[in-house]
């Protein structure tokens, strides 16, 4: 690898990297915004103009709030718990392909940080892992609605990876690739994915709310049942980090969900485009198209989140069960007999 | 069995039906609806800067008042002291001395007179007891504050300005 590829690729992952913790900082302050737009309030305005100092604020308490291990708590898998859960958050970005290659100086870089031929798999990997930080916390807390809210989020992951990527393997039938990349450069322009498989699209919705624990699907922190589900014991920035794991959590899934369905970078007319704003300013368009396909779905998330009550926790099973994997495997079934006629028909 | 009242209604609780069953079309008249309120005018009021307004009977904090020369009216009865359900007033009586004929009306007035606002429920007792008119609760809210000895109002902030000649 070349020294000016290397540093680009470093100067990229600390780019992706803060803009990820700036996204997922915003995300708290935009959370409480929206929630207050749809109940008809005004929300946070008191740090800084319109309150949008207000997540600094958030972390500046978050860091200062007294640290509390209870005693009989496991030390170790203590910390080890929302360690391990924003770390996984955090590395799900690495094999997300940003933009088109943009040229800088005459040369050409990717706008990924890595391209693994099984980027999906690699996905659904870190996706898997992140529940084990939230079990750990939970475990290691020795508190039963911790304890509760830790199994409960092990069963519902588990549960909702299956559909998850049985709904992917439909999509995957189309594409013939698991690499990121590649699936975002066949939906160039407006040949998006979500045209050609919308019911795996809404089965990968509805599972990536449930990956991500977010509402209507928050059984793991349902604080009417659980006080705080499997964060009951954490406390100052220990707390900080599961709360900031999820909303983390929200945009990368958020840009997985862009880059497989909706097309990643591409726009309609992005040939012309690309023709007239020349090989540096036409990718960054296109990273800045993929980041408004991203926030919109973030801005989905919080839609649903003040739209939906909660599911019940058998309501929540039979959903996964019942519904979801019989749609996902209807779906591949669909997608087969569909792909294989309209080849045969020579389309 | 014929009820009495013959008010019983039968509820029918009808199947539901495929699209029903299929949740999303709720989910999505669900959104609709919220979407509708996103773009809502919000009903806060932010209330240091922006006040509700009151209505006409409204009892916030007291004022004890001058008459139209300008003198406390108040002559320390203590009918109000009496009369408060929550012994939130305190009083000391004092004697009027000669030249002080401009600031008191009375021959006997209040040298100390103290509310609790903690104590206070603003039920305009003392109001209707004052046979002076001394003592009226027009006032704002009463602020918040810090410490519990921050409640006790004097007569520095309970008595209404001098009147301006």
């Amino acid at each position: 690898m070349e020294t000016a590829d290397l540093i680009f690729r470093i100067v990229l992952i600390v780019v992706i990297f803060a803009i990820s913790l700036v996204v997922a900082m915003y995300s708290t302050y935009a959370e409480r915004k929206v929630a207050a737009f749809f109940q008809d309030r005004i929300g946070p305005n008191r740090a800084g103009p319109w309150g949008i100092l207000q997540p600094l604020a958030d972390g500046g308490k978050m860091f200062l709030k007294e640290e509390i291990i209870p005693t009989n708590a496991t030390g170790f898998l203590f910390i080890v718990g929302p360690s391990l859960a924003i770390l996984t958050a955090c590395i799900g970005s690495a094999v997300i392909p940003w933009g088109s290659a943009i040229q800088i100086g005459g040369r050409t870089f990717d706008l990924q940080v890595t391209d693994i031929n099984v980027g999906v798999l690699y996905i659904f990997g870190v996706v898997s892992l992140g529940v084990y930080g939230i079990m750990i916390g939970g475990w290691a807390s020795n508190n039963k609605y911790s304890l509760l809210g830790a199994i409960r989020a092990a069963s519902q992951n588990i549960s909702y990876e299956i559909s998850m990527g049985l709904s992917i393997i439909a999509l995957l039938m189309l594409t013939g690739t698991l690499s990121l990349k590649e699936i975002a450069e066949q939906q160039h322009g407006f040949a998006w994915n979500v045209w050609r498989q919308p019911l795996g699209f809404i089965l990968f919705l509805v599972c990536a709310f449930a990956e991500t624990n977010r509402s209507p699907f928050d059984l793991p922190e349902c604080e009417t049942e659980l006080v705080g589900g499997y964060h009951t014991e954490y406390s100052s920035m220990k707390l900080g980090f599961y709360l900031f794991a999820e909303y983390i959590n929200m945009f990368i899934s958020s840009a997985v969900m862009a880059t497989l369905y909706w097309g990643g970078y591409n726009y309609p007319g992005m040939d012309w485009v690309a023709a007239h704003a020349g090989p540096t300013i036409a990718p960054i368009i296109g990273v800045v198209v993929l980041f408004g396909k991203i926030f919109f779905s973030i801005f989905f998330f919080m839609w649903v989140r003040w739209t939906i009550p909660r599911f019940r926790y058998d309501q929540l099973m039979d959903l996964g069960w019942k519904i979801l994997i019989p749609l996902a495997i209807a779906n591949i079934v669909l997608t087969g007999v569909g792909s294989t006629l309209l080849t045969h028909f020579g389309y | 069995m014929e009820s009495l009242s013959n008010k019983r209604k039968v509820l029918e609780v009808k199947p539901l039906n495929f699209l029903e069953r299929a949740y999303l079309p709720a989910i999505v008249g669900g959104l609709s609806t919220t979407m509708k309120h996103f773009f809502k005018k919000p009903v806060t009021i932010s209330y240091p800067e922006e006040k509700r307004e009151f209505s006409e009977n409204f009892r916030g904090m007291h004022s004890l008042k001058r008459d139209e020369d300008g003198r406390e009216r108040c002559t320390a009865c203590g009918l109000c002291a009496l009369s408060c359900p929550a012994e939130a007033i305190t009083m000391t009586a004092a004697e009027r001395q000669n030249g002080e004929e401009h600031l008191y009306r009375e021959e006997k007035y209040a040298a100390v007179y103290e509310i609790n606002m903690l104590r206070c429920i603003f039920c305009g007792l003392c109001e209707e007891a004052c046979p002076k008119e001394a003592i009226y609760l027009d006032g704002d809210i009463v602020p918040a504050d810090y410490l519990r000895k921050d409640f006790i109002y004097g007569k520095d902030k309970l008595v209404e300005a001098p009147l301006n000649q």
